[in-house]
């Protein structure tokens, strides 16, 4: 059986659920922006398996693959300095006891 | 024939990986994980003729962002607690069992028109063509300078000691 677009589809898929479990299930802040990490690559091997299969000349998919990248950069980047900077002020990097601006 | 064992592999790691980031308790492991991950990423972009995507995958993910959240494990390191589990993990579980039943059955009961053209090779010249050549992407080749400013002067003064 030769690879076609719909495993590379599955495939994302599958990392995608992976990442939404633990983004939603984990504690830790750190492990849930490297969840999201593992989401948004998952959204990018999905444009490219598009950009192959279904505009193999045009590549389009791929160019969105490289805002994606930047954009999960910017967002690394960000993330981590307010987790940081959680961390100085509470000593604590636990998503359920970061409850500031809960009612 | 070599692309297909190649795929197969890839996938199998690929999801051992994820699942290795999100299921290990030691918060220091599952980053290595995930740069694992990053790298069979990179390697499921090669299968894909994505060859200039596959560098910056391992230049910016593996390279970069791996760095990036290692640092921030090791100034926020929680020994005692590692990386438990909140109490939604049952709910997050279900939610994403039924998003992954929901994405498989629409991904294989729809009829994709699959181009029979083989792909382009190598693809950084129609990239660059396509990102600053006429009638192309350079309005958010404009912009995305403007986020990357913004982000790293966000996290200059996220973290600045006041």
């Amino acid at each position: 059986m030769s690879i076609g677009l719909e495993h590379y589809l599955i495939l994302s898929g599958i990392l995608f659920s992976i990442g939404l479990y633990g983004a939603l299930a984990k504690r830790n802040a750190i492990a849930i922006l490297m969840s999201i990490e593992i989401m948004l690559t998952a959204a990018s091997i999905a444009m490219i398996a598009f950009s192959r299969y279904v505009v193999p000349l045009l590549l389009t998919g791929q160019i969105f693959v490289i805002f994606i990248m930047v954009v999960a950069a910017a967002e690394t980047a960000v993330g981590l300095a307010i987790i940081i900077s959680i961390y100085r002020k509470r000593e604590t990097v636990d998503a359920t006891e970061i409850d500031l601006m809960k009612m | 024939m070599g692309i297909q064992i190649a795929f197969w592999i890839l996938a199998i790691v690929g999801v051992v990986a994820a699942l290795a980031v999100v299921l290990l308790r030691d918060i220091f492991r599952a980053a290595l994980a995930l740069i694992l991950c990053f790298l069979i990423v990179a390697g499921i972009y090669v299968t894909l003729n994505a060859d200039f995507l596959a560098a910056m995958q391992v230049l910016i993910y593996v390279g970069a962002i791996s760095v990036l959240i290692i640092l921030a494990i090791m100034l926020t390191r929680d020994i005692q607690r590692g990386s438990p589990s909140n109490k939604l993990r049952i709910p997050a579980f279900v939610v994403a069992i039924l998003f992954l039943g929901v994405v498989v059955f629409t991904m294989t009961n729809t009829a994709w028109q699959v181009a029979s053209v083989s792909p382009q090779e190598p693809t950084v010249p129609v990239l660059a063509t396509k990102l600053f050549g006429e009638d192309g992407f350079i309005l958010p080749v404009e912009i995305v300078p403007l986020l990357l400013l913004a982000a790293v002067l966000g996290a200059i003064v996220l973290v600045r000691e006041k």
